[in-house]
């Protein structure tokens, strides 16, 4: 078994995803069956296979260097839950 | 009921046969009509009479003028809220326009409304939303089926004639299955061929808007309104487009088509199998060659994408913090807390096992193992196809392994329903443009449908070899 209590938790955690006691115990059948599953790609002989990461064949087009503005900050903080004098507001982070 | 084609309508606006008022509240009326079937997350008649108010004012010729479209709830709209069917994004409401919506917008085409889809694109059945199931208008009564996904919405909004073409989003197959289940048509096209930007992201390297319609006319007319070169997407492509629909052509004589064996897979219904012969029949009798190709790392097509897409998933919806915007939960003591909490509350249990997955085959010593041994696979997927291409214009396989399946079917088992994508993940995978197309009923009297696949790009030989099967069948 791949993924045990401990690693569910830690995955959760790198994920900040709170998951409770049945939530994980669920989760850790879950990715077992999938992790299970996707090892058949070991049957696969991948050496000196280049690994494909964009399929885009285009090279990437340069664009002027010249500055604009499509967004004003009003706009970005629109669908903030919680904002304050122009800036998007979190819980006290530094006591 | 006979559906009115885009094609048609088109032209009975341009000679006044039809108002585009009068057009839009047939529409409407069936929309309200509709309601059971949960095909829309949002729908105003108000929104929809005041583009008619608009379009009314606007001399102004367009080429999609007055044409009632729906649009996947995935892409960014500044007239109506966007969810992704997620909780997460309940109350948003972009303050800017995506590159595919603003393209019909521009043509002058009228939103009906966004359509329901799994939350975020993740899942075959439309079922994984927020905003409850959508169901197949091809439905009996009382027995309630799937109209696939993730956009099943889109699927179902043109299968009961809500409008005369949806957008949609396919990642793995997220519009081709559908469209198959629901008995329209849905394409696909080439990775790159039309802007990303401003549709809530899944999995980067294989998202990919498209389009649904009553028949393969309509969609290389919507096709070619939706593509094109964008700066703000770093993989939209800089290709010329072609006036797919001036350019369809339905004789197929002197082309080759590969038929690839690997798609035969044990336990496809006899069925799915016997439409995919009828339809190689149909093009042999058209002059067409048929070639048998192999296609050797299909079976590992299923495995690499369930690695590749939930890793990126992963990485995308990172941004859904409870800060910039969307939903926050109440129990915030620390910053972190917030984070947790906003995000266990606001996503569903497909998208958190997807983020789970995705974190662990990227974490510190697992990425190789997974994550770069699944793109090295990718690459032989795509070297698959790149070789059979040389001996072949065009492959056709079925769609997908079954018909509609009952609305809560196989709901429980992750990998049973990932199954569903087999013969779309592959070509997802490679970049490749696919339609499918309805083509035979299975023994319920349910559609089943054909994929075509084409080179990079090559649309035209993908509509022309449609139109050819579509025209054949009807």
């Amino acid at each position: 078994m791949k993924i045990d209590k401990n690693t569910i938790n830690k995955i959760a955690r790198l994920s900040r995803i709170k998951l409770d006691d049945k939530e994980s115990e669920d989760y850790i059948k879950d990715l077992n069956s999938i992790l299970d599953w996707v090892e058949q790609l070991n049957e696969v002989n991948t050496e000196n296979v280049e690994p494909l990461s964009n399929i885009s064949s285009s090279i990437l087009p340069k664009r002027e260097d010249v500055s604009n503005d499509t967004n004003s900050s009003e706009e970005i903080l629109e669908n903030a839950p919680d904002k304050l004098e122009g800036f998007f507001a979190v819980p006290k982070v530094v006591e | 009921m006979s559906k009115s084609s885009l094609k048609q309508t088109l032209k009975d606006l341009d000679t006044k046969k039809i108002s585009i008022r009068e057009l839009n509240q047939d529409y409407l009326k069936r929309i309200k009509e509709k309601d059971n079937l949960n095909v829309f997350i949002h729908f105003s008649e108000e929104n929809v009479l005041k583009q008619i108010d608009n379009l009314e004012k606007d001399n102004s010729a367009k080429k999609l003028k007055g044409i009632p479209i729906a649009i996947k709830d995935l892409f960014c709209t500044k007239s109506m809220p966007t969810t992704a069917a997620s909780k997460i994004l309940e109350n948003f409401n972009p303050t800017y326009e995506s590159f595919v919506t603003q393209k019909l917008l521009d043509e002058g085409s009228i939103f009906v409304g966004k359509t329901n889809l799994d939350e975020f694109a993740m899942g075959s059945a439309t079922n994984t939303s927020f905003f409850g199931n959508t169901i197949n208008p091809l439905s009996k009564e009382n027995e309630p089926l799937a109209p696939g996904g993730s956009s099943g919405g889109s699927a179902a909004a043109v299968a009961a004639d809500l409008c005369l073409g949806a957008t949609g989003t396919d990642t793995g197959g997220s519009i081709r299955q559908p469209a198959s289940f629901c008995g329209v048509v849905g394409i696909k096209p080439t990775y790159g061929l039309c802007s990303r930007w401003g549709i809530a992201a899944f999995a980067s390297s294989l998202d990919q808007a498209g389009i649904f319609s009553h028949n393969v006319e309509d969609a290389s007319i919507l096709l070619q309104s939706i593509a094109g070169f964008d700066q703000r997407d770093s993989t939209s492509a800089k290709v010329d487009i072609p006036n797919y629909f001036e350019n369809l052509d339905d004789d197929l004589n002197g082309k080759t088509v590969g038929i690839p064996k690997e798609y035969s897979i044990d336990g496809t219904p006899l069925e799915i199998s016997q439409i995919w012969e009828d339809a190689i029949k149909v093009l042999e009798k058209k002059g067409v060659k048929i070639k048998n190709i192999s296609l050797p790392h299909t079976k590992y097509a299923l495995p690499t994408y369930y690695i590749i897409a939930p890793a990126e998933a992963s990485s995308n919806l990172a941004r859904y913090d409870g800060v910039k915007y969307g939903f926050r939960s109440d129990e915030i003591d620390s910053l972190d807390e917030m984070y947790e909490n906003t995000r266990a509350q606001g996503f569903g249990r497909e998208v958190k096992r997807r983020i789970l997955i995705g974190t662990y085959v990227l974490s510190a010593g697992y990425y190789d193992a997974y994550y770069l041994k699944a793109q090295k696979v990718r690459k032989l997927i795509a070297d698959d196809f790149n070789k059979a291409f040389k001996e072949c214009d065009f492959i056709v396989t079925p769609t997908a392994p079954s018909a509609a399946f009952p609305l809560n079917e196989k709901q429980n088992d992750p990998i049973k329903m990932y199954l569903n994508d087999v013969f779309t993940v592959p070509a997802s995978l490679a970049g490749l443009p696919g339609i499918s197309i309805p083509f035979g009923k299975d023994k319920n009297n349910l559609p089943l449908g054909i994929q075509i696949l084409g080179k990079h790009f090559d649309e035209q030989q993908v509509f022309n070899a449609a139109v050819s099967l579509e025209r054949s069948y009807e």
